[in-house]
């Protein structure tokens, strides 16, 4: 084995350096990902409980889904996740790290306090949450609401209510990550073109419009890929505010994520729940490219 | 995967010790038994193996658990590959999916014989005959009851040591538990409600029943409620919420917590919610059998974890096997078990002593056996959701009763066909 190794030259002694260290991420990626994602692709064309044989059953689980008023649902509540989500989180972030810019007055206090949802868990977050909002005598909102004379909101025991119930912590959580992004993306916008604006004479809107946004959209861009896949992917908040009835009221609030998880482990139907997780995929990636072909664009 | 080399270890040993056999006679059977984590089961199923072992020195039991949420994988990967258990637990409502995938296999009917054990077990232990055999037997089983608060029964002027005799009283009750704030919102209900809590079993097993229907066929495959009965079972249930207002779903956010809080007047739940109960501190509690009808007809429904012989146990394992499941399925494993984890026997002559079914706690939870069912689930997750969204299209939607129970029962129809197609 040495003996093979010296006879090589220096260059060729460096290829196989190279590709000793790139293999371990790459069998890695293999092992990891690439195979259980082509074993799913595969499953999904099966009828297997977990427990027995596998059955070959072709594209009926796609045929099935393309039937079940349960997934056309559940397809519509995700995107409305990704389609409320995505924006208002965004502007929100925008505006307050566009002021958060211009304040020195405890700028880091501040930034740190926005930040701070962000690195708590998912599932506290979501706990609390799930308290604000429950009725009197116990939920925050309510309380606030029957002191002043206001009628009670069922919020989570709504089915109109609910998904912006829970959108709003995930749209919260998210915040600290955008500020910070968008903070850095303004940092970088060189001062010189503001300079030559205030020379001109310009209004700050047009500033905003001309300068700001328009020299944003690399960090913009970013954003909008990141918490789409988010939005799409969202699970943690869900499942813990409405674990007693996951995805509930009537299935009113429950997204594509649990409804694969529903599938394959409370009804352990991993056929069906692989073809729904392909289709989960075929989004994802459709979203992606057409995102990132914006990217090119510019 | 530690698990596995763990098991492989303990097999190289067994195999070690089967090669010196010959010169060393008191090399012991091993056989293993596995169950999911639940601190008290996993108490008492110790103090039985001790027991077990003392009385058959030649045979050793060694005992796996796993949390809740892998048991199912687990015991699916291990026993087909012919490691894992030689007897298994598993929920009453598996024993299909079990039987289908090969995982286990029937109790020989010379030391179970099915007869025996339909004459010396609590009825609704028949769902684990399949054909001619049985293929799992409980130790221990659990069913509903009727939880009150004393102290809030003693502030609306009820007899604190007397809980509602019939679903009449029972609306009553939960009248005069009921509070309101200034703007007619709910500080306290009468009754504690969901679906997502026992309710849905109480309904299914008790109230249709109670109001003259059946939920299902006799074999469990065809959904029976849609008709007047179960109309009017749903609508008893649903004008609790929307005509005498007692409760509200969702209220305190679970029915254990606003009962627990001492913010409900009474609520139904299993007898697997004792402990928590009794560790409460300044809740003053009873317990006592479901109301009635007006006719005195009773009913209520029953759950239980089974063990089973794995399809992997041969030869002397096998032996050993069936000796550790008569073992605890006696009545002094009952007894023992009831003593450690509060679940009840499922055997009537353990259940209805005198002291059992006499007690004040678990009392009215062992006099229920006798009249209790078993649902026959499919899928129990997903034929409570049915349940689920029957009654929140009721209260949320203001669908009309009827058409949601026709909606809920073709929908849970779709499910049982589903799985016995």
């Amino acid at each position: 084995m040495a003996g093979w190794f010296q006879s090589l030259t220096i260059a060729q002694r460096r290829v196989v350096w190279a590709w000793g260290f790139l293999a371990l991420p790459i069998i890695f990626y293999v092992g990891i990902r690439f195979y259980p994602t082509f074993e799913a692709f595969w499953l999904s064309f099966y009828d297997w409980n977990l427990l027995g044989e596998r059955q070959w059953t072709g594209l009926s689980n796609y045929a099935t889904l393309l039937q079940d008023p349960e997934f056309w649902k559940v397809f519509k509540n995700t995107f409305i996740y990704l389609i409320i989500g995505t924006p208002t989180s965004l502007v929100i972030a925008f505006v307050v790290a566009y002021y958060l810019d211009q304040v020195r007055f405890m700028h880091g206090f501040i930034r740190a306090l926005y930040f701070l949802p962000f690195l708590t868990t998912a599932v506290a977050m979501a706990w609390v949450w799930r308290w604000f909002y429950q009725p009197v005598p116990i939920g925050v909102f309510n309380n606030a609401l029957a002191s002043f004379g206001l009628p009670q909101q069922p919020f989570l025991r709504s089915t109109t209510q609910a998904l912006p119930a829970i959108l709003a912590p995930a749209v919260w959580a998210g915040l600290g990550f955008q500020i910070i992004i968008f903070l850095a993306g303004l940092r970088a916008i060189p001062e010189t073109y503001y300079e030559a604006a205030r020379i001109d004479g310009v209004s700050r809107l047009t500033v905003l419009w001309e300068i700001t946004l328009p020299l944003l959209k690399p960090t913009i861009v970013f954003l909008v890929v990141f918490s789409s896949i988010g939005f799409l992917r969202i699970f943690d908040q869900v499942f813990n505010m409405t674990t007693n009835d996951p995805g509930g009221p009537l299935n009113s609030t429950k997204p594509l994520v649990l409804l694969i998880y529903d599938t394959a482990f409370n009804s352990f139907d991993m056929g069906y729940a692989t073809a729904q997780t392909v289709v989960l995929f075929t989004v994802l990636l459709i979203i992606s490219v057409v995102q990132l072909y914006i990217l090119r664009s510019r | 995967m530690l698990k596995r080399l763990k098991i492989g270890s303990w097999v190289a040993i067994a195999a070690i010790g089967a090669m010196l056999g010959g010169a060393n006679k008191a090399a012991a059977v091993e056989i293993e038994y596995w169950q999911y984590f639940f601190e008290a089961r996993v108490n008492a199923m110790e103090q039985l193996i001790e027991q077990f072992e003392e009385q058959n020195p030649d045979i050793t039991v060694k005992m796996t658990h796993f949390p809740y949420a892998d048991y199912r994988t687990k015991v699916a990967a291990a026993v087909p590959a012919g490691q894992g258990p030689d007897v298994v637990q598993l929920f009453y409502g598996w024993l299909n999916d079990y039987i289908d995938a090969n995982l286990i296999q029937p109790l020989p009917t010379d030391v179970f014989p099915p007869e025996e054990i339909e004459a010396e077990f609590f009825p609704m232990v028949k769902a684990m005959r399949q054909d001619d055999a049985y293929y799992a037997l409980p130790t221990a089983v659990r069913s509903l009851a009727l939880f009150w608060n004393k102290r809030l029964f003693e502030e609306a002027g009820l007899d604190p040591n007397q809980p509602p005799r019939t679903l009449e009283e029972l609306v009553d009750y939960a009248e005069k538990l009921t509070k309101r704030d200034g703007a007619g919102n709910l500080t306290q209900v009468g009754l504690t409600m969901g679906m997502t809590a026992q309710d849905h079993n109480w309904w299914r097993e008790v109230l249709i029943r109670q109001f003259g229907g059946v939920p299902y066929s006799e074999d469990y495959t065809t959904v029976a409620y849609d008709d007047e009965a179960g109309l009017e079972a749903l609508e008893f249930y649903t004008d609790l919420i929307t005509e005498h207002g007692v409760s509200q779903i969702g209220f305190m956010d679970e029915p254990q917590a606003a009962f627990k809080a001492s913010r409900a007047g009474m609520h139904i739940d299993g007898s697997f919610r004792i402990g928590a109960l009794e560790e409460t501190r300044g809740l003053e509690w009873g317990v006592g059998e479901l109301p009635a009808n007006a006719e005195g007809l009773r009913s209520n429904y029953a759950s239980y974890w089974v063990n089973a012989i794995a399809t992997k146990a041969e030869g002397e394992k096998y032996d050993a096997a069936v000796k550790f499941m008569e073992f605890i399925t006696s009545p002094e494993a009952m007894q023992l078990w009831l003593e450690v984890v509060g679940e009840l026997p499922a055997r009537p002559e353990v259940g209805m002593t005198e002291a059992n079914a006499g007690d004040p706690v678990y009392g009215p939870f062992i006099r229920a056996l006798d009249y209790a069912h078993a649902t026959v689930f499919a899928n129990e997750t997903d034929q409570r959701q049915e349940m689920i969204n029957m009654i929140d299209r009721i209260v949320l939607e203001d669908m009309a009763p009827k058409e949601s129970l026709e909606q809920a029962a073709a929908a849970e129809q779709a499910i049982l066909d589903q799985y016995n197609k």
